[in-house]
This record gives C-alpha cells, sequence and structure tokens, in this order.
C-alpha cells in the first residue's frame, strides 16, 4: 500500500461559519495504480489533493484522521520535512501549465535546480537526467529543448513539461489536480497517455482529481466519487460508471452528454439541482412572451450567412505587406432554418465564437453578408424592421460570473431588454412579466430583488436565460453556455433550453467544443477549424457517417464512454 | 473551490442589513489602525465643519482680536494664559481657533478639488477605455504630457494665471476657488489613467457585451454598467487623493500663492509661524503643522486599508 488515507476531515473556517471541505474520507493508493477522485466544484476533491501535499490554503486545516504514506504518517509533519516529500516522494501537476513553470527561467534551468535540490547531483548528471525526463514524457529534441524559455512551447507540450517537472525527485506518487482541463481535446487524449504510461512504467501511484467523467473513463483503475466533502462511492472503474449504486453518482452519470446516441432530455439529474423548480409550460397563445410570433422571416431562414470574412490585425504597420492579420473567419456561409438548433463545433481558436460575435454585431465583419430574419442589421440601422430583426436575435454568453453586472438587481439585469425595446406598457407590467420570466426559469419571482454574486453558478445561467427571453426573441445564440458549469447543473440548463425552444419554437445557433453536448442539442451541425466551416451536416450523419477527416479526427478524440451503463430511453 | 450558494428564498437584507454584513465592514473592524484612522479622521474633519460652533473664538471677527494678547505662548508654558490653550499668533488671534478654521478650510479645499479630478478624470478615463482608437489616444496623451510636469508646479502655474485674471476686488474672495481648480486639474489624469485600466477590463466582460446586444445606446453603457463597476479603485484612489490634495493646498498657502492670511488655512498658517520661528515663537507654526501631519496621515491610513479591503488580489 502506497498511500492510505483514514477519516479525513479539513474544516475551513470561515466569518459564515466553518466549511466542512471534507469529511470522514478513507482512500488507498496502491502503486502502479490511477485513483480518479471525481466530483463536481466545492465537492473536496482538490482539497484533498492539497492535504495530502500539506498545502492547505488557509485557514483550513486537517482536524482529524490519519494520511499514511508509505507506512508514514504524514499529516502534521513540520514543514521541512513535508518540504523533503514533496520534492522526492510525491510530485504535483497542476490545471494550468501557464502559471506552473517560471516564464523567466529556460526549461532546462527549472528542470535542473529541481533535479540537484531532490536528488542530490552535480549540475552536469542533473542536465543529463534533465534531458532523459524531457524525452520521457515525449518531447523530441530534448538536448537543445532545455535552452528554450515557456513560451516557446505549446500548452500541450508546457504540460509535459510540468509532468516533467513532477518527476524530476523520482516520486512514488503523483497527484494530479485537473491536469487537462486547460487543453484542447486533441492534447487532452495524448496527456492522459502519457499520465497512465508513465503510471505503469514506473510503477508509480496517481491520483487523478477531475470533474470530467470522460477522463476517468479514459484513464482510472478505480474510482472514487466525492458529494458535498464526502466519499459516497470507491470502485472499480467499469463498477461505478457502469452499475453505479448512489444515487448521487447515478444521477452525475446520467447527466454526462453522450454522443452514441441523442436522448430527448437529461434524466433524472434531481438529486443535485434539487432546488430548482420543475418546467411549468406557459399558454404561448396568450402569454406575454407568445407574442412575438408574428416576426417571421421570408424562406423559413432564421439566419443566413454568406461569405463572412473577418480578420484580426495581429501587428500594426503603416506599409500594408508589414502587417500580420489573423483571418479569424475566413469565407463562412451557412443557413439555419426556422426552428432548428444549429450547432457550430470546433476547437479553441477555430472562430466559432467570432462568427456568433458577428452575427450579434459585437464585431463588424471584413466582408460577407449576414441576414437575420432576412433583414441586413448593418443597413439602415435606425428602421422600424431592424430593430425588429435586431430585438429578435438574443445572446447567451458562457461565462455566468461574468455576463450579469453585479452592481444590478435581478430584476433590473432581467428588465433590461424589455425597457431598452419599450416592450411593455409601464414599469408595473415590466415588473410583472420579470417575476413571470425568473419564474418560469425555475428560480421563483421572489429574486428578483437579490443581486448575482448571491447565486451559484447554474442559477445565474438561469437569470442570464430570462433576461434573453425578455427581449421576446426568436432566435437564441447560445455560445458554450455551460462550459463554465458543472455536468449536473448542465444537463439542468441544457434541458430546460429545449423545454423553451419547444414551447417558443426558438431557432438556436448552439456553440460549442463539447461534441457530446452538441450530440445531444442539434439538428444540424457545422464543424469548424482555422476559421472555416469543414462540413455541415444532420447530427445523425455526422456522428455515424463524417465526410470531412477533421471530423473523423475529432470524433476520434472524443473520450471513451462505452464504459458507461447503457442509456435509458 | 468551495463555492457558497446562500439560500435565495425568502426577504433579501435591506440596504442597511447589507452594508453591515459586508466583507468591507467585516475587514473594517478587524483592522485596528482603519478603525483609529477613521476615528482620528472623523473627529478631524467634525472638529473642522463644526469649528464656528465649538472654536472658543472667531479669528475672524476684529472685536475679539486683541494685539494685546499678541505671541501668548501656550496655556501651560510660562506667561501663557488659561482662556489661550494653545496660545496666539502675531496679530493675538487663538491658536486653537484658527486651527480649527483652518482646518475647515483645509478639508473643504482638498474634497472639493478631488471631487473636481475625480469627475473630471472619471469621466475621461470612462470615454477613454470604452472608444478606445484615436478617443483614447488623444485623451491619454495629454494625461500622459500633464503627468511629466511636477503637479505643485503645474497648480502654481494654473492658480497664477487664474489670479492674474480676476480682477483686483475679487482675488481674496475668489482664492479659495482659483485653488480648488488649480488642484483639480492637476489632479484629474491620475484617475483618468486608473479608471481607463478598469474600463478596459470591464468592457471585455460579457455583460458589458450582452448590453450591446440588446443595442443600449453607449452613454448608457458607460453610466449603468461601466461606471459603477470601475468604482472601486478610484474610491481608493479619491481617499489617498484627499490626503494629497490637502498637502498641496497647504503646499500652496505655504508658498504664498494660495489661501490669504485673513482667512488662514493650515498651509498660510504654517508660512505666517515659520517667520516667527526661530525667534523662540514656535507655536505658531507647530500646532498648524502637527494638526495637517495627523489629518494627512489618518487619511492616507484610511487609504491603505481601502486598497487592501477592497482588493481581492491582496485579500
Amino acid at each position: 500500500m502506497l498511500l492510505e488515507i483514514k477519516g479525513l476531515d479539513v474544516d475551513f473556517p470561515t466569518r459564515r461559519g466553518t466549511v466542512k471541505a471534507a469529511r470522514a474520507v478513507s482512500l488507498t493508493v496502491e502503486p502502479g495504480e490511477v485513483l480518479g477522485l471525481v466530483g463536481e466544484s466545492g465537492a473536496g476533491k482538490s482539497t484533498i489533493g492539497n492535504a495530502i501535499m500539506g498545502l492547505l490554503e488557509k485557514p483550513g486545516r486537517v482536524t482529524a484522521g490519519e494520511i499514511v504514506f508509505q507506512g508514514q504518517d504524514i499529516r502534521g509533519l513540520p514543514e521541512d520535512q513535508m518540504k523533503k516529500i514533496r520534492g522526492d516522494k510525491i510530485g504535483m501537476i497542476f490545471q494550468d501549465p501557464q502559471t506552473s513553470l517560471n516564464p523567466l527561467l529556460t526549461i532546462g534551468e527549472q528542470l535542473v535546480e529541481t533535479i540537484q535540490k531532490s536528488l542530490g547531483l552535480r549540475e552536469k548528471e542533473a542536465e543529463v537526467r534533465a534531458v532523459e525526463l524531457l524525452e520521457s514524457v515525449g518531447i523530441t529534441h530534448a538536448q537543445t529543448r532545455l535552452k528554450a524559455y515557456p513560451h516557446q512551447f505549446s500548452g500541450g507540450m508546457r504540460q509535459r513539461v510540468v509532468i516533467a517537472l513532477a518527476l524530476a525527485g523520482d516520486p512514488d506518487l503523483i497527484i494530479a489536480d485537473e491536469p487537462t482541463t486547460a487543453l484542447d481535446v486533441s492534447i487532452q487524449a495524448q496527456i492522459l497517455d502519457l499520465i497512465k504510461g508513465l503510471c505503469r512504467s514506473r510503477n508509480l501511484g496517481v491520483i487523478i482529481v477531475t470533474h470530467d467523467i470522460g477522463v476517468i473513463a479514459n484513464i482510472a483503475d478505480r474510482v472514487a466519487v466525492m458529494f458535498r466533502g464526502e466519499v459516497v462511492e470507491t470502485g472499480t472503474v467499469g463498477q461505478v460508471l457502469g452499475a453505479p449504486k448512489h444515487e448521487y453518482t447515478k444521477s452525475l452519470i446520467a447527466a454526462v452528454p453522450r454522443a452514441d446516441r441523442k436522448l430527448d432530455r437529461f434524466t433524472s439529474v434531481d438529486y443535485i439541482e434539487g432546488g430548482a423548480k420543475p418546467f411549468q409550460r406557459i399558454d404561448v397563445q396568450t402569454h406575454w412572451l407568445g407574442q412575438a410570433q408574428d416576426l417571421k422571416s421570408p424562406e423559413g431562414t432564421a439566419i443566413n450567412v454568406r461569405n463572412l470574412e473577418l480578420g484580426f490585425t495581429l501587428k500594426k504597420a503603416i506599409r500594408r505587406k508589414n502587417r500580420v492579420i489573423l483571418k479569424a473567419v475566413d469565407d463562412v456561409s451557412f443557413d439555419i432554418r426556422e426552428g432548428e438548433t444549429f450547432g457550430l463545433v470546433g476547437e479553441s481558436g477555430s472562430g466559432k465564437s467570432t462568427v456568433a460575435r458577428c452575427i450579434v454585431r459585437l464585431y463588424a465583419p471584413d466582408g460577407g453578408v449576414i441576414r437575420v430574419m432576412g433583414r441586413d442589421l448593418l443597413t439602415d440601422p435606425r428602421a422600424p424592421e431592424t430593430r425588429a430583426a435586431k430585438r429578435s436575435l438574443q445572446m447567451i454568453f458562457q461565462d455566468p460570473y461574468s455576463s450579469l453586472n453585479g452592481r444590478m438587481r435581478v430584476m433590473d439585469i432581467v428588465a433590461e431588454p424589455m425597457r431598452s425595446f419599450g416592450l411593455t406598457s409601464g414599469e408595473r407590467e415590466t415588473r410583472k412579466i420579470v417575476g413571470d420570466l425568473l419564474d418560469h426559469v425555475g428560480l421563483g419571482a421572489e429574486v428578483a430583488l437579490r443581486y448575482p454574486h448571491e447565486f451559484s453558478g447554474g442559477q445565474r445561467q438561469r437569470i442570464s436565460i430570462a433576461r434573453a427571453l425578455a427581449s421576446r426573441p426568436r432566435i437564441l445564440i447560445c455560445d458554450e453556455p455551460t462550459s463554465a458549469l458543472d455536468v449536473s447543473v448542465q444537463a439542468t440548463i441544457l434541458n430546460l433550453l429545449k423545454d423553451l425552444q419547444d414551447e417558443l419554437g426558438l431557432t438556436m445557433l448552439f456553440i460549442s467544443h463539447d461534441l457530446p453536448v452538441i450530440r445531444q442539442m442539434c439538428d444540424r451541425i457545422a464543424v469548424m477549424k482555422d476559421g472555416r466551416i469543414c462540413e455541415v451536416s444532420e447530427n445523425e450523419a455526422l456522428f455515424s457517417n463524417p465526410s470531412h477527416p477533421y471530423t473523423k479526427h475529432l470524433l476520434d478524440l472524443m473520450p471513451r464512454m462505452d464504459l458507461l451503463q447503457p442509456a435509458v430511453a | 473551490m468551495t463555492e457558497h450558494t446562500e439560500d435565495v428564498s425568502g426577504k433579501p437584507p435591506s440596504l442597511w442589513a447589507r452594508i453591515l454584513d459586508s466583507d468591507i465592514t467585516y475587514s473594517f473592524l478587524r483592522t485596528p489602525s482603519a478603525i483609529i484612522a477613521a476615528a482620528i479622521t472623523l473627529l478631524a474633519v467634525g472638529a473642522a465643519l463644526l469649528a464656528p460652533w465649538i472654536a472658543p473664538f472667531n479669528p475672524f471677527d476684529p472685536s475679539q482680536i486683541s494685539l494685546w494678547d499678541g505671541k501668548l505662548p501656550p496655556a501651560w508654558a510660562e506667561g501663557g494664559q488659561p482662556q489661550y490653550l494653545l496660545g496666539t499668533d502675531n496679530q493675538g488671534r487663538d491658536m486653537l481657533s484658527t486651527i480649527l478654521y483652518g482646518g475647515r478650510l483645509s478639508i473643504i479645499v482638498g474634497i472639493a478639488a478631488v471631487c473636481l479630478g475625480m469627475v473630471l478624470g472619471v469621466t475621461l478615463g470612462v470615454i477613454s477605455g470604452y472608444f478606445g482608437g484615436m478617443v483614447d489616444a488623444v485623451i491619454m496623451r495629454f494625461a500622459d504630457v500633464q503627468l511629466t510636469i511636477p503637479g505643485i508646479l503645474l497648480a502654481i502655474l494654473i492658480n497664477g494665471i487664474g489670479r492674474a485674471a480676476l480682477p483686483l476686488e475679487f482675488r481674496e474672495e475668489f482664492a479659495i476657488y482659483v485653488v480648488i481648480v488649480a488642484i483639480g486639474l492637476t489632479d484629474w489624469p491620475q484617475f483618468a489613467r486608473v479608471t481607463r485600466g478598469a474600463t478596459l477590463v470591464e468592457v471585455n466582460k460579457e455583460y458589458v457585451q450582452a448590453a450591446r446586444v440588446i443595442d443600449l445606446p453607449g452613454w448608457l453603457i458607460m453610466t449603468r454598467h461601466i461606471l459603477p463597476n470601475v468604482m472601486r479603485p478610484v474610491l481608493v484612489l479619491a481617499t489617498i487623493g484627499l490626503a494629497l490634495a490637502i498637502i498641496a493646498e497647504a503646499t500652496l498657502s505655504f508658498l504664498g500663492q494660495g489661501i490669504p492670511p485673513t482667512t488662514p488655512s493650515l498651509g498660510t498658517l504654517i508660512r505666517v509661524g515659520n517667520e516667527f520661528l526661530f525667534s523662540g515663537l514656535w507655536w505658531i507654526t507647530f500646532f498648524p503643522a502637527i494638526a495637517l501631519v495627523v489629518l494627512v496621515f489618518a487619511v492616507n491610513l484610511l487609504g491603505d486599508w481601502m486598497r487592501d479591503a477592497l482588493n481581492p488580489k491582496l485579500r
């Protein structure tokens, strides 16, 4: 037994009472084994990793339990002994490779220094070892790369260097805290393979802390599921993901979007978000929200994009040929039919968000035409028809923490589009409708007088949705609306969006990097790469029979989910 | 990591309850230096504003001044008289009363000057950050140019021009407004810079984009959305700026460029007293100087605490 945690309690005393970040947590890790520690935000999974390392953030502290590492209880060891263990015996890999390397030192300097400190080698020997390490994490030309600075590496390469650093002291245990969350899918797969390979070849114990069931399915041997500071279920990865026992695990796995087939809704996610009220349909004919149906587009296309182009100037110069321009969107054309959900999928930097921002006029395109409900919004912007078309278009943003103005009450946030477009007869009606909308998105009218900081991420996204609905839109543009949210919250928000679309007959442009989410949400899907659209297909066709090689590549990189219990239709 | 989802059902707390419960209040009550600084500042401001009622004499009323009582030392020193606690100046005015009245002028000038600089700087800063491009370039280059000139020199210059532009008979009467404008105009680039920086951050946040999507006009986005969100660093700067403005006024007055001796401010008092320092009449300059130092120090401490408390990165 490499590591055994017995009955660990971690408390964070705050001014509003003690937060019990971990409660009676017991775990074991064997050499040569990957233990996945999975849970949603606030579950206490990172706390466990930090407690093992003795790196709990103040004022957090371990109040009970033992951490037995190689037969020695390391809980509460003095800092100088802990330092020794951290360097030599336990390595740590952090989430963000940007910040875990010192930008002012070369890779070589950082590696050699760490190796010298923990292994007591001379500089020449340490350098040889550094080269070996870099090669073992899959960095080619390691000898020359020693002299490179972190900014000369890509994100994935940097994470490899971080892993090499964690291995520098020849540790027996590696704790990886969300090691792939900041990386693109294609790189995520490589890094996970690397960690798993190192675990096997060096007989390391690995604890991988993540919120992502896909990561767990791909790398872990055993899984511990955490919920509100407690481990609710432990077992082999096949058992926990395939036949979960605890109610929480069941609902968590049901909330994971699957790529194998499209379901109508996500099932049984109510264990976690018990607070949200069930969706109540409204009578579209009589309700205020239904009164925008009059706006019809010619030929049934809600959005029509032709030859859209937009470049960002990376380097300004007076002479044209010296300028460096990045083509973020390059000759993009597509139509979105009325009432459908159109998916736009691609990796970061593919230009998918830029397209959305062009449609809602946050960016002015360099070329091409965008028609919303048959009207070009840039010509004749003051005309009443253009105003109506603008009103019919609303956007839901990615980050619920920055998309709501923290200085405004929920009431004013939601009412703003109504006031701006003059949609109500007066303040009384506005207030009534705000209450209605908040009720409709499952929050309840009584939250109107509160401020955004009092709400959780999922609740904030509901406020964003209520605000978007307040202009009585016909088209919703959702830019990664759930990628900042926990998976169970994501499921409830996606369900809400589906319900609203059904009820109001909305057209949606749904943008995401996450193929399974796209799979669950969209009717037709466009795949973007480097500012261009590779292919546009029907949902079913894209996943069963992709035509473009890049689409095939993306599909191959999707985390394997076949371990999950079969979907309940 | 640990997300607080507070119970959002039930009645929302009142404004007062929110203030009492806020992190700022919490931090304040646990920072002794902040409490002391706030107490001194409040005391000074209170004493200054209430000067006409609490001062033992009115130093501007010739009937209460007797030249016979001139240059008396503090009450506890040899030759001091009990009714003049801190002694009298060369014209026989009670030091304590003149300090109270002088502090009143200093504080009023300081607050007014900071408000002027703040309004000007914040307006230009938000405009600069929001529009960017040429507008930004022009405003910020102006600010840069002004920042290359030492503030006090510029204040003297503006003050001089202001005085020269006024007809002779109004000079004394309007001297205080000229000083306020002079200090306010030297202050604005700091505010503009800080506001512009904060605005650049806010403009890229999604709530501003959401406001653009609903076609909200630019001036509404600036006043309703950006302005309330950039005020934190501005308030910190304003507090520290208040201390600096008080010093600037004192400097101007000390150099004989500011408030005239007929209605002396702290700076004027120090200058007048300075002439008598070497003839052993130390109290005429010492007490106003101490009052100035304590006031500025307290305001500065308060500003320091505010910066720490309002900046989540330092917490």
